[in-house]
């Protein structure tokens, strides 16, 4: 592999050929603010808040598209730098709702955290024009503030890039600009399969988890990693707990199998933790009504209407059906039990047309 | 023996062309044929249907010219071509005389423009009543018809021919040649002005190396805008590794009031598609696009035939001219976003997406249209090409100045006498443009600043009149040469205006992607426009500047770095007029109406009432016995009671 050395903010670094500046820095615990870069993602250099001063170059370019070069002179934090950095997060935030107080992603707000550390207070361009769009509040997943929405286009790669679905795209032009499914329909008319890519890569409170709405702040919730457990994939995510309490899930970046991916179901039907109609015991009809009863009662019932049919009927005369969504292992229980239990080769499962 | 009837027709039974057995020869036989065999009945043959299409000076045969681009096809050409032909036939002169419609002239606001050929009388504002006396007066008495001749409004005499009138005088038209001479929907017509000529030589006596030096040694540099050396481009992109390559034509002209483009897609659109073949040819391209804006369907359509016309005679296709380089263009109609100029949005546009800009690198030479290596220029730049090809290198460098070769094409508007496109080789001074072809500045007032290269242009004041116009020079002085228009303002144009008129724009065509782009020139419109309405703040200059700067230095395409350059030329130039507005709360120039008001010197009032009659919002009150008096609250700041005012009463502060 070939190595480049540079020079960033005065120290001498060497990074792999094909490292953009944005990496090298990076790889070297030299900070730089972005808020359109996903590391997963096309780079697009379009919040331009990763722009740094580089020798022998016109402008400022942004960081996270220029590649690094042999002998490149890097700097990160000089008073030109800054000063447009904290001139693009005015900008940013002088067309964007100070809500914060209520706003669900405090606490984990990207722009807060620039705005915060180039004290950024939302004064300058006071009194200029702002977005006023409706809020779509269309389903009972995602919640959809344009109006917070600070164009860095992630939602749309992920859509495209990590979900392959395509629903999102910008629409209109300069500064009305936005981002949204075709026609400006809102997500429940659109061809969005709530699988929530979307929300789990918006740096700002433009998409968020509805079900969270209210429900905590990111510090007071305990982050519990866990496999989903609606099919046998295997996917792993946060349960954000609060109070001892599962208040939503958010993705874990670091899930072996899934990344940050989720489908609709994994991402938002944890509520079925804390519903009020869970089964949390067996149920046997008895005279036509569902009786609770204890799994020893409810499995020797089914033990014993499996002998009855087995021996008037015999074996073959029951089959399993079982899921392709199960684990591997259910799968091999399930078909071990018909075989060496019941005695039948009628297996089969779901996916198998 | 069988006569041709075009010149398209094979001349004999010898003549073997055709897409399928192609001639080598076949372009050059156009115009010198037949090469193949000697006969005289043959090249008679062909010399007729040329003189025919040429009308030149000594041929029996007259033509009347009809320019049909927008401009004159909007105020009625179309028609006066059939009273023509209906008049023609009426005075038996059908044998001798023959209508033939044309490309613009780039003189619209003269139009209908009609042109007698071999004479080439030249005359303008063209009236179907005008038809009958034309027919009788010029075409059978041989006498000009002087009331539609050209006046030239400095010095009040007339223009007898096209090249006498002042407009066109100093011009030296090479792009334009052909527009408004020859008939842009017959390939014959082209080739009568020695078309594709310099395609066959290319391709025929050149290799694409030779040709790519051979525009390098021309000095021609990209028409629309930036100014990149087209020749150093082309080897760029035949240098990229791959099999497929494309040629890209951007003809998405959006600049406001430049129309060349247009102008030479609808007056000679084979000039481009040749110019396009041989960037083909050199490159080791196979397929091109041309991008054109959808606003221009009398474009579209003339390179729909024109394109179709190419490639009945083997131009466009497989194996030109037994050459074995195969080619092929088609029209993409672009959806109407300015940013498509841009050339990466433009590739995106084409592959059927949004179009916006994509981060260079890497460029298009390198990876382009559907990822592939592409060649992308405009249509005047293309369209210099042949010319550079017929007549050489050396020929074309010998127009321009060191840097900047050619001849350049502007659109002159504004408050300017004659208005219109000019081309003109590069260097010529703006004074010239302006004072000796555009003939000087509308109403005998007093010049002010002169708008160049569009929304990213610069406003230049009269000091830097004498500046010659190259690209170099003119980024030097804060402005560019851009596409080449040319907006002259007079002493009633309010810079401030200007620049938020231009901001306005670049706001509105902004493609959202990049934040400084995007957010930034929205707050220095909103400032610009809290300036011109009398609400402008002591530090608003300050803030504007660092706002410039910022958009300029970290937005990701040329529309955001360019697009505060109307605010930094015109604070450069006319800083006063900014603090005028914010200081004094007055509009030098009269024209930002949030900053006028209008009163009565009850002293030269006569109480004629003339003013309050004309008033539209009736906001004037008075009669004989009491003063009239002006309503400040509901007057709209029109003027009107002003210039009606004939005592000089109505004062305006």
């Amino acid at each position: 592999m070939e190595w480049l050395t540079l020079t960033i903010d005065g120290r001498t670094v060497s990074v792999p050929k094909g490292t953009t500046v944005l990496q090298a820095c990076r790889m070297n615990n030299i900070p730089i603010p972005t808020l359109c870069h996903d590391p997963e993602l096309t780079a697009t250099g379009s919040c331009r808040l990763c722009i740094v001063d580089i020798e022998g170059m016109r402008n400022l370019p942004p960081s996270c598209v220029t590649q690094a070069t042999q002998g490149m002179v890097v700097r990160t934090q000089t008073e030109k730098v800054r000063d447009a950095r904290k001139t693009i997060l005015e900008l940013l935030v002088a067309n964007h709702p100070l809500d914060c107080m209520t706003c669900q992603k405090m606490g984990s707000c990207d722009l807060a955290k620039y705005a915060y550390e180039y004290q950024v207070t939302g004064e300058a361009f006071a009194g200029g024009e702002r977005r006023h769009l409706p809020i779509d509040d269309s389903n009972p997943f995602i919640l959809r503030d344009p109006n917070k929405c600070i164009l860095c286009g992630k939602c749309i790669r992920a859509c495209e890039e990590v979900q392959g679905r395509g629903v999102l795209d910008f629409s209109h032009r300069g500064f009305n600009t936005q981002v949204g499914p075709a026609f400006d329909l809102p997500y429940a008319e659109s061809e969005c399969v709530f699988c929530g890519s979307c929300v789990s890569v918006c740096p700002v409170g433009a998409l968020t988890e509805k079900q969270m709405a209210g429900q905590g702040r990111p510090w007071e919730v305990k982050k519990v990693q866990t496999t989903c457990p609606f099919c046998g994939t295997g996917c792993n995510f946060d349960l954000n707990v609060k109070d001892g309490k599962v208040i939503g899930v958010t993705s874990n970046p670091e899930a072996p199998v899934n990344g940050r991916a989720l489908c609709v179901k994994g991402r938002f039907g944890m509520d079925m933790i804390h519903s009020p109609n869970r089964l949390t015991t067996p149920l046997i009809k008895k005279d036509g009504e569902f009786v609770e009863a204890s799994w020893d009662e409810a499995l020797s019932l089914v033990a014993e209407k499996l002998g009855e049919i087995k021996a008037q009927y015999g074996a073959d005369s029951i089959a399993a059906l079982s899921s392709a969504r199960c684990t591997n292992e259910e799968n091999y229980l399930m078909q071990k039990f018909m075989r060496a239990v019941i005695g039948s080769n009628n297996v089969d499962h779901c996916a198998r047309t | 023996m069988k006569t041709m009837k075009t010149l398209l027709d094979p001349c004999c039974g010898r003549c073997t062309h055709t897409p399928e057995t192609p001639c080598r020869d076949y372009v050059r036989c156009q115009t010198e044929g037949p090469l193949c065999h000697d006969d005289p009945a043959c090249r008679m043959e062909r010399e007729r249907l040329l003189r025919e299409l040429k009308t030149e000076v000594g041929s029996q045969k007259q033509a009347v010219l009809f320019c049909t681009g927008t401009g004159c096809a909007s105020s009625g050409s179309n028609k006066l071509i059939e009273i023509m032909d209906a008049e023609i036939k009426k005075a038996g002169l059908d044998v001798s005389v023959s209508t033939r419609p044309t490309g613009c002239h780039g003189f619209c606001e003269q139009g209908p423009i009609v042109i007698i050929e071999p004479a080439k009388t030249f005359y303008t504002r063209v009236k179907a009543e005008d038809i009958p006396e034309i027919v009788a007066k010029d075409l059978v008495g041989g006498e000009r018809v002087e009331h539609l001749l050209y006046v030239d409004p400095t010095t009040g005499q007339a223009a007898t021919t096209y090249a006498n009138a002042p407009f066109y005088a100093k011009q030296h038209r090479i792009v334009l040649h052909n527009c408004g001479h020859i008939n842009p929907e017959r390939i014959e017509d082209y080739f009568a002005q020695d078309g594709y000529r310099g395609f066959a030589h290319a391709l025929q006596d050149m290799k694409p190396d030779e040709v790519i030096e051979e525009v390098k040694r021309s000095g021609l540099r990209g028409r629309g805008g930036a100014g990149f050396p087209t020749g150093l481009k082309w080897g760029l992109c035949r240098q990229s590794a791959g099999d497929k390559k494309y040629i890209i034509c951007n003809a998405d002209e959006g600049d406001p009031g430049a129309f060349m483009d247009r102008s030479v897609l609808e007056g000679d659109p084979h000039s481009v598609l040749e110019g396009m073949m041989i960037a083909a040819y050199a490159i080791g391209a196979d397929e091109g696009y041309i991008y054109c804006r959808a606003e221009y369907p009398l474009a579209i359509k003339r390179l729909e035939i024109a394109i179709k016309q190419a490639e009945e005679v083997g131009l466009l296709g497989d194996n030109i001219l037994a050459s074995g380089f195969n080619f092929r263009i088609y029209i993409k109609a672009g959806a109407g976003a300015f940013v498509c100029g841009e050339e990466t949005a433009l590739i995106a546009s084409i592959e059927g997406k949004r179009g916006m800009p994509k981060v260079r690198p890497p460029f298009p030479a390198q990876q382009g249209l559907w990822g592939k290596p592409t060649n992308n220029n405009n249509v005047e730049t293309y369209s210099n090409v042949p010319h550079i090809f017929r007549h050489g290198a050396d020929w074309y460098a010998g127009f321009g100045t060191e840097k900047s070769k050619g001849t350049k094409i502007f659109a002159l508007t504004g408050k300017v006498n004659n208005t219109g496109l000019v081309e003109v080789p590069m260097g010529m001074s703006l004074r010239e443009i302006i004072f000796d072809i555009g003939g000087g500045i509308l109403g005998g007032k007093k010049f002010k600043a002169v708008q160049i290269g569009g929304p990213s242009g610069g406003c230049l004041p009269e000091s830097l009149l004498d500046l010659p116009v190259d690209y170099d020079t003119l980024v030097q002085a804060g402005a560019m040469v851009g596409s080449g228009g040319l907006v002259v303002l007079d002493e009633t144009t309010c810079m401030v205006d200007i620049a938020r008129y231009f901001l306005n724009f670049t706001q509105k065509e902004s493609c959202g992607k990049c934040t400084p782009c995007r957010e930034g020139t929205k707050r220095m419109l909103e400032i610009l426009v809290r300036i011109t309405n009398g609400e402008g703040k002591e530090e608003d200059i300050e803030t504007l500047e660092k706002l410039a700067g910022v958009v300029k230095s970290t937005s990701l395409c040329g529309l955001g770095q360019t697009a505060p350059n109307p605010v930094l030329a015109t604070l450069k130039y006319f800083r006063h007029e900014y603090e005028a507005h914010i200081r004094d709360k007055q509009c030098p120039a009269h024209a930002c109406s949030a900053l006028l008001t209008y009163t009565i010197d009850e002293e030269k009032c006569k109480k004629c009432g003339l003013c309050a009659k004309n008033c539209p919002v009736k906001c004037i009150t008075g009669d004989k016995n009491t003063p009239y008096r002006i309503d400040a609250s509901a007057c709209i700041k029109c003027g009107t009671c002003m210039e009606k005012c004939k005592f000089g009463a109505v004062v305006r502060a």
